[in-house]
């Protein structure tokens, strides 16, 4: 059966994009037919982040419009052959879609897909009522910040009244250095606050940076947010995994790191 | 970490959490500070009725406490009203 997930969060940058990459690749690396829809329609970034920029024909509103075949739209990923993108239009504004059009064409994808995730714009605008209008379940994205964390409960209180059934929170750039000397709220902090399930905890990790410079997610290398996001992807799946000891490891890295300095 | 890192009472991230909490709380019942100072006017003016209140040392919040049915919190509105004195008409 297949499920179509929303990532969000209200606020912009505290990371959707780059956990709808590595989610989806991550899926796709479980074997999963995946597609991902940017429905930042105006403001598109899915693409660069997946390194899909330089092969897009045609885009979401060319669907919705019937411009096209929805076939067409997609751009196959460069590693993955199961893992799909479905590119969102840059020269048009967030108008150029109805929820009833998005519902319409998430359920057409769920024939041939597993999982389909819709990275949502910022903001609790029309944009976000499209990308939600599919959606069986969410998931809100935030950091350990009080704008972000007020902006997650809103949207959650959002989610709730359109009766999306089931919301998980993934808590992103979380610095263990910063929560050891209490300059920053806990995992536990935020859970409490929000009162949804977590799925996942991303440690803040400059290899996020590198990895979207290169247009490769992540997932699945070494690096500590890699470990994280093949564990939500897991998660997703329905597997009982338990959470990273962040701190240990983030111990044996400084101490590594402190030995050439 | 330095001696007055040592005495300082509290650290930011549960200043963060502290503020949120209310914030949230706000934010989640659509009750600005507006509409609490409204709220807090109707009471006294209807308290007023019944009995002498200290008006000054009014205190109305918008909290959340734990619920009696299940785990979790709940919002709660919580009110302090002194009472200067009680009028003997109300009682027969």
């Amino acid at each position: 059966m297949s499920e179509v997930i929303v990532i969000t969060s209200g606020k912009g940058g505290v990371g959707k994009t780059t956990t709808t990459a590595n989610v989806g690749t991550g899926l796709a690396q479980l074997n999963k037919k995946v597609v991902l829809i940017d429905t930042d329609i105006g403001l598109r970034n899915l693409d660069v982040v997946m390194g899909l920029e330089n092969r897009i024909v045609y885009n979401l509103v060319d669907v919705i419009e019937g411009n096209c075949r929805i076939k067409q739209a997609l751009i196959k990923d460069r590693k993955y052959s199961n893992l799909a993108l479905l590119p969102s239009a840059q020269t048009r504004d967030k108008s150029a879609v109805t929820p009833e059009q998005m519902k319409k064409l998430t359920d057409e994808l769920r024939e041939e897909f597993d999982y389909i995730l819709l990275d949502c714009p910022a903001g609790i605008e029309q944009g976000f009522m499209n990308a939600i209008a599919g959606a069986d379940r969410a998931i809100v994205v935030t950091t350990p910040e009080v704008s972000a964390i007020r902006d997650a409960d809103r949207i959650i209180g959002l989610l709730e009244a359109n009766e999306i059934k089931q919301t998980q929170l993934i808590v992103n750039r979380l610095r263990m250095d910063m929560v050891k000397r209490g300059d920053m709220m806990t995992v536990e902090d935020v859970c409490e606050m929000l009162a949804v399930n977590l799925i996942g905890v991303v440690p803040d990790d400059e290899q996020i940076v590198v990895s979207t410079n290169k247009g490769e997610p992540l997932v699945g290398s070494d690096a500590l947010a890699g470990k994280a996001y093949a564990n939500i992807c897991k998660r997703i799946t329905g597997e009982d995994v338990p959470f990273l000891d962040l701190n240990k490891k983030a111990n044996v890295f400084s101490k590594l790191a402190s030995l050439f300095k | 970490m330095s001696l007055i890192d040592f005495f300082r009472k509290k650290n930011s991230g549960d200043v963060a959490k502290d503020r949120l909490k209310f914030v949230l709380v706000s934010d989640r019942a659509n009750c600005s500070p507006e509409i609490m100072e409204k709220i807090k006017n109707d009471i006294i003016n209807v308290i007023s009725k019944y009995m002498e209140i200290d008006a000054s040392g009014l205190d109305i919040q918008l909290t959340q406490t734990d619920s009696e049915s299940d785990n979790g919190k709940v919002p709660v509105l919580y009110a302090n009203i002194p009472i200067k004195e009680l009028h003997h008409s109300s009682r027969k």
